[in-house]
């Protein structure tokens, strides 16, 4: 055994009960920090779990590469029919609607379940909570890398390249994985609490799903009625990394209402993650 | 810096907000048992600790001992950072190992080599040490080429080489263990139970659940016994083992 291994135990949260006991501000902001340097542990363990699902599989986790490009081809045949669309405008939309929204729908469902699914290691060892959190995002994350092969693929063959547009979806997608990080720990935690909310959270994702412009474009809106959309936050929030790989700019009013909808989550999800923290143990 | 812990007024209530609480609580107040009430809110709350205090310094080996559903294990919990108390409070200084599950983070999918992995990440440890880690456990666990073949493939023989290795191979300053560690020392070859007095001698402060008399006596210097959530005696191994017993035959 060598000497190294010794001292490389992970050090708890030492106290000092000389000092003020520490505050849920600040023991929230010490688990992030501890889930920030266990990086790669976040790393690994959401690789795994896409490893492992397509394990022994042939194509592996290119699995969800093929069965997106199926999807895509037979939704947007059928579609580009019922809409009376042009293929060649309508698969690209298409598949990079249905490859985001694939992000959202599965990260939302995921974080529901969250520290439920991962109760066994929740009560064997201490981990920060946001280690969880983020291990749900970089497996969407993952799963997303292989689905935008179908995305890459369609706008070759029709050759409608987004071009330097296409870099606005960037900061974008760094909103994405911000609020990505406080839903999964919001959902985790409230599901956790409450295991009615799970099967409710389904139910509204689907009904989303049809609300949203994910299937039908945003302009067969009456123009009339368009203000409407960026009230739906699913709509602003998918529609500010959409337009630009479309080679579109977003409008002002969908990064406005992305911004405050993102403000609105990120301050909801830590005063409550301030509040229950220490509780998340005892509800799994 | 030394490994230190100090427990003051620890108390922890268990809420049971699933399995439909409102029946089951019905159903418990009538077979009345002291230790489930309910709080303001009316939920109901299990006593899981009373008022826990004690604390322990470099060299200290401390038993817990007492019936089941005593508190031992949520008090080893408590002290691994699982569950932080509400009321009282805990300082635990140095690193700390906790063997509470065998099956920690044991994925049967995964490979040996993916499983030593994943623990050296757990613990925090850079490349180096992890491929260290690798040697150690395989060296112990005898695994030979299985290491790149999914644990569930294994042998039970195998798995239990693996979880022990794997267990023993970080040793830390704080070393808290559940009974089930040395409960089967006859199932354990001597070159396992070598490893773990290795690691228990190692460790600066060992606190240990067990319900067997010789493990206690022979690990720890001072015993504390759980009663229903509450210190019910601490002081001396023998003499605390003493009076345990003799109740315990009464």
């Amino acid at each position: 055994m060598s000497a190294a291994l010794q001292t490389a135990a992970r050090q708890p949260a030492a106290r000092d009960l000389t000092q003020p006991p520490p505050t849920p501000w600040g023991e929230a902001w010490s688990d992030l920090r501890e889930a920030t340097s266990l990086w790669r542990l976040c790393w690994t363990l959401g690789w795994l779990d896409i490893k492992l699902r397509y394990r022994g599989s042939l194509l592996g986790p290119f699995w969800l590469t093929l069965s997106t490009a199926i999807m895509v081809a037979a939704m947007g045949g059928i579609y580009a029919g019922l809409f009376h669309m042009n293929l060649a405008e309508y698969l690209p939309f298409l598949s990079l609607s249905l490859v985001l929204w694939g992000f959202l729908g599965s990260l939302v469902s995921d974080a529901s379940v969250g520290y439920t699914a991962a109760e066994g290691m929740i009560r064997s060892v201490r981990m920060p909570f946001t280690l969880y959190a983020a291990r749900i995002v970089l497996r969407n994350v993952w799963v997303l890398l292989h689905n935008l092969v179908v995305v890459v693929v369609v706008l070759a063959v029709f050759k409608s390249w987004p071009g330097f547009t296409g870099l606005l979806a960037l900061p974008g997608f760094a909103l994405w994985l911000i609020d990505s990080l406080a839903l999964s720990v919001l959902l985790g935690a409230l599901c956790a609490r409450f295991r009615d909310i799970p099967p409710i959270v389904g139910s509204l994702l689907q009904m989303m799903f049809f609300v949203t412009p994910v299937i039908w474009k945003p302009d067969l809106i009456h123009a009339d009625m368009r203000w409407l959309l960026p009230l739906n936050p699913f709509y602003s929030i998918l529609e500010m990394v959409r337009a630009p790989m479309l080679g579109q700019v977003p409008g002002a009013s969908t990064y406005l209402s992305a911004g405050l909808y993102s403000i609105a989550l990120c301050a909801a999800t830590w005063l409550l993650f301030c509040r229950v923290r220490g509780r998340i143990a005892f509800w799994v | 810096m030394s490994a230190e812990i100090d427990v003051r007024g620890v108390s922890l209530d268990f809420p049971l907000y699933h399995g439909n609480a409102r029946s089951l609580k019905r159903t418990v107040f009538s077979k009345v048992s002291s230790r489930i009430a309910s709080d303001v809110r009316h939920r109901v709350v299990v006593e899981a600790l009373r008022d826990v205090s004690f604390s322990l310094s470099s060299g200290d080996r401390l038993g817990l001992v007492g019936t089941n559903g005593a508190g031992k294990t949520t008090l080893l919990r408590t002290l691994a950072g699982i569950y932080e108390p509400l009321i009282g409070s805990l300082r635990v200084n140095g690193s700390l190992n906790a063997l509470l599950d065998p099956q920690l983070g044991m994925n049967p999918d995964m490979t040996g080599r993916e499983n030593i992995m994943l623990r050296g990440l757990y613990n925090g440890l850079d490349r180096a040490a992890i491929r260290r880690l690798e040697e150690d456990v395989c060296d112990f666990a005898e695994l030979d080429d299985f290491i790149e073949l999914p644990v569930r493939i294994y042998s039970s023989g195998m798995v239990v080489r693996l979880g022990f290795a794997l267990a023993t191979a970080i040793r830390p300053q704080v070393l808290l263990m559940d009974e089930w560690f040395m409960a089967g020392d006859a199932t354990f070859m001597e070159k396992a139970r070598a490893r773990l007095e290795d690691m228990v001698r190692g460790a600066e402060i060992l606190v240990l659940s067990s319900h067997q008399e010789h493990v206690i006596l022979e690990w720890c210097t001072r015993v504390i016994w759980m009663d229903q959530g509450r210190v019910r005696a601490d002081g001396p191994a023998a003499e605390i083992m003493d009076v345990y017993l003799g109740r315990a035959a009464a």
